[in-house]
């Protein structure tokens, strides 16, 4: 306990009680700071539970490899030691094929088929018609399994279960950029006529480049009206924007479904014109004409907001200033008011690309083949091949890019100036 | 300033001119696509674009059958009720713990603010389509894919950034010494939130829930992952209207969707003019 001795130490004041002032102090503010914090930890729960885990688990899904190992475990211990030379030798073989017959009896033996299949494609086939007959195999198990199924003969095969056979994997990782490991355990482009990712990750960034400087270049001119006319004006015209801004998505992708189709309300007009006939009808939807048009259009308004409050908090007086000073208006323009609206253009152009690369619904609706992106990909493959483990690797990719993205943001703006409404 | 003048050349002027023509086209390109589905969805024939008869505004041309196709068919009624359950449930949810989570958020002393906020609003940035990829796969290994509970908590938590963002903003001019006062006239904490703050952040908390509701309101790819044939919303329906049997239909439950948002847009303008009016008294 301190004791009082002179008033003059500040370092033994005490309180009322008898307890240090600052030991008590110390105490307020911890009990304010946990007070704080008991306020925020039933959402960052709730939050860390249906949020952070799910997109984790995708993560980890990406990498996760538990069908071999779990399923053929006796295979995988046999394989240990084998070189890779030649033929596996029979103990192998005796371990598949009581793999096997464990998996059929547990019905495991399908996973491992899919499994399989992504790495050398016709495995599926391989793996089920093995399982159907191990059980009815006789040794010599290396030339009863070779019968059943060629493969069994190829030193491939082995090399690919030897190389699956730990719990992780990257293959999905080498899937999602079109790399694949060769017969020597090299990395290799994928044939040429299976390459998709990459072109797709491509395309995406491309798109999402594009469409933000459509966005950029409409958007630009519209905030700088609205921050300027007199605010009676600029109110009627701001829901101009904002009504668009909270439209449904649907709704918006179906107004364009409505325009953009042949025989839809454009092509309508553009008949009515003298010398264009029904021959001339364009094609303005299933493609990247109808993604980038009704995209632009879907993500104009974030552009414009974060333009607007920029561009309202810019005095006019530099602008006049510069004129004074004898500039000429394009170059009092172009050096004096656009460097001022650079946070502006920073946010409503991250915001628009970052929305833009992890798009999905409208690009799936009126984008035909060549204008689907990468979002269409992992839906398809969480929906349709069901192979997740790239999904989940595409997933995380795109969700890396992004945190990269959102961290210029960050150094850029900054979070403090998120606005909403 | 905008107008150029008197003695501007016609350089500036017609520049002016070409200026407002553009902008104009602009204002065109953003509004035009969301009214054309107004007068199409009265359409009396089965097609996507303007009849004869609807250009020479001809009565015939016109019909409210595909509302009352909308009206009369049983997915779509089940659209609308899943829609405002899972909208409502999940707005709540938000609602709540956003609120409460931003009152100890705007606190300067908070530990680890910025992390917390940071990892709170990602719901927001996070693309849908890997919140809902992280979901399907999570939910589905706790059999809470393909159900209404799956979905609700999925929204509340694509709902709770727009919350903790609007009421932070509120707090942000809130006078603690008010909590004080209340504290030091003998009002116990519970008392102190419903009778002094809350009424002070009511707007900021209103329309983090009305963003709350739309965001539920409008979502559709987490749907479209999570929801089973029985927690199918209204941009469910949409979606599979678009994709599978396209009727205009579609275009009734568009046109409804509109109104909802103008109504929506016209609540939010009101509840800003409130804020603005609250704060020029209090400073």
């Amino acid at each position: 306990m301190a004791s009082v001795t002179a008033p003059s130490q500040p370092d033994t004041m005490v309180t009322a009680d008898g307890i240090p002032l600052k030991v008590s102090l110390k105490r307020a503010e911890r009990r304010k700071k946990f007070v704080a914090f008991l306020l925020v930890a039933p959402l960052l729960l709730f939050i860390v539970v249906t949020f952070v885990l799910p997109i984790l688990d995708m993560a980890r899904r990406s990498i996760d490899n538990p069908h071999i190992v779990n399923i053929m475990p006796r295979t995988v211990a046999a394989l240990e030691n084998w070189d890779g030379q030649d033929l596996p030798p029979e103990s192998v073989y005796e371990a598949l094929v009581q793999d096997m017959i464990i998996a059929r009896e547990e019905r495991t033996s399908g996973r491992v088929a899919t499994r399989l299949n992504y790495e050398i494609s016709g495995m599926r086939s391989t793996i089920n018609a093995t399982a159907r007959r191990a059980a009815n195999l006789e040794p010599p198990y290396k030339e009863a399994l070779i019968d059943v199924n060629r493969r069994w003969g190829d030193i491939e095969v082995w090399k690919v279960i030897q190389r699956e056979s730990k719990p992780y994997t990257l293959s999905y990782y080498l899937a999602a950029i079109d790399r694949t490991y060769d017969a020597d355990g090299r990395i290799v482009q994928v044939a040429e006529y299976q390459r998709i990712y990459v072109d797709l990750f491509l395309r995406t960034l491309w798109l999402s480049v594009l469409i933000t400087a459509i966005t950029l270049i409409l958007g630009f001119p519209v905030a700088y009206l609205l921050a300027n006319l007199p605010l009676k004006y600029s109110n009627l015209l701001m829901i101009l924007v904002l009504l668009p801004f909270w439209t449904s998505l649907l709704v918006r992708t179906t107004s364009w479904i409505v325009l953009l189709q042949s025989q839809g309300v454009i092509n309508d007009f553009f008949v009515l014109l003298p010398g264009i006939t029904d021959a001339n009808r364009m094609q303005l939807m299933h493609n990247q004409i109808g993604t980038v048009i009704a995209m632009s259009h879907i993500l104009l308004p974030f552009m414009i907001l974060p333009l607007y409050s920029v561009m309202k908090t810019i005095p006019p007086t530099y602008m006049r200033a510069a004129r004074s000073l004898g500039a000429n208006p394009l170059v009092a323009f172009w050096r004096v008011y656009v460097p001022q609206t650079v946070p502006g253009i920073g946010a409503g152009a991250l915001l628009v690309f970052i929305l833009s690369i992890g798009y999905y619904i409208t690009p799936a609706l009126v984008g035909g083949r060549s204008g689907q992106l990468i979002g269409n990909l992992i839906a398809f493959h969480i929906q349709s091949s069901l192979n997740w483990g790239l999904a989940a690797a595409l997933g995380t990719l795109l969700l890396i890019s992004i945190i990269v993205l959102f961290w210029l943001y960050n150094k850029i703006v900054g979070f403090d100036n998120v606005k909403l409404g | 300033m905008m107008r150029p003048p008197p003695y501007a050349g016609w350089l500036e002027r017609s520049w002016y001119w070409f200026y407002l023509l553009f902008c104009g086209l602009v204002f065109f390109f953003l509004i035009a696509p969301i009214l054309v589905i107004i007068p199409l969805s009265f359409n009396a024939q089965p097609y996507f674009t303007f009849t004869r008869e609807m250009l020479a505004f001809n009565p015939e041309g016109y019909s409210l059958r595909w509302y009352e196709d909308f009206l009369s068919s049983s997915s779509w009624l089940r659209s609308i009720r899943n829609s405002f359950v899972i909208a409502i449930a999940s707005t709540l949810i938000a609602t709540v713990l956003g609120t409460i989570a931003a009152l100890g958020l705007s606190r300067s002393y908070l530990p680890y603010r910025n992390a917390m906020m940071g990892m709170l609003i990602s719901p927001m940035i996070v693309p849908l389509i890997i919140s809902a990829a992280g979901m399907y796969f999570f939910y589905s290994s706790i059999n809470l894919a393909q159900t209404f509970t799956g979905v609700i908590l999925a929204h509340a938590a694509l709902g709770t950034p727009f919350v903790i963002i609007t009421v932070t903003a509120t707090l942000v001019g809130f006078d603690y010494n008010l909590v004080r006062a209340a504290h030091s006239l003998g009002a116990s904490p519970t008392r102190t939130f419903f009778k002094v703050i809350m009424p002070l952040i009511t707007p900021g908390v209103v329309s983090g829930a009305l963003f709350a509701f739309i965001t539920s309101f409008d979502e559709i790819v987490v749907v479209l992952f999570l929801a089973g044939v029985e927690q199918r919303t209204i941009p469910r329906e949409m979606w599979s209207g678009i994709r599978e049997d396209i009727s205009p239909t579609i275009l009734a439950v568009a046109t409804m969707l509109v109104v909802i948002s103008v109504l929506l847009l016209v609540t939010l303008e009101l509840l800003r003019r409130r804020t603005e009016r609250l704060r020029g008294i209090s400073g």
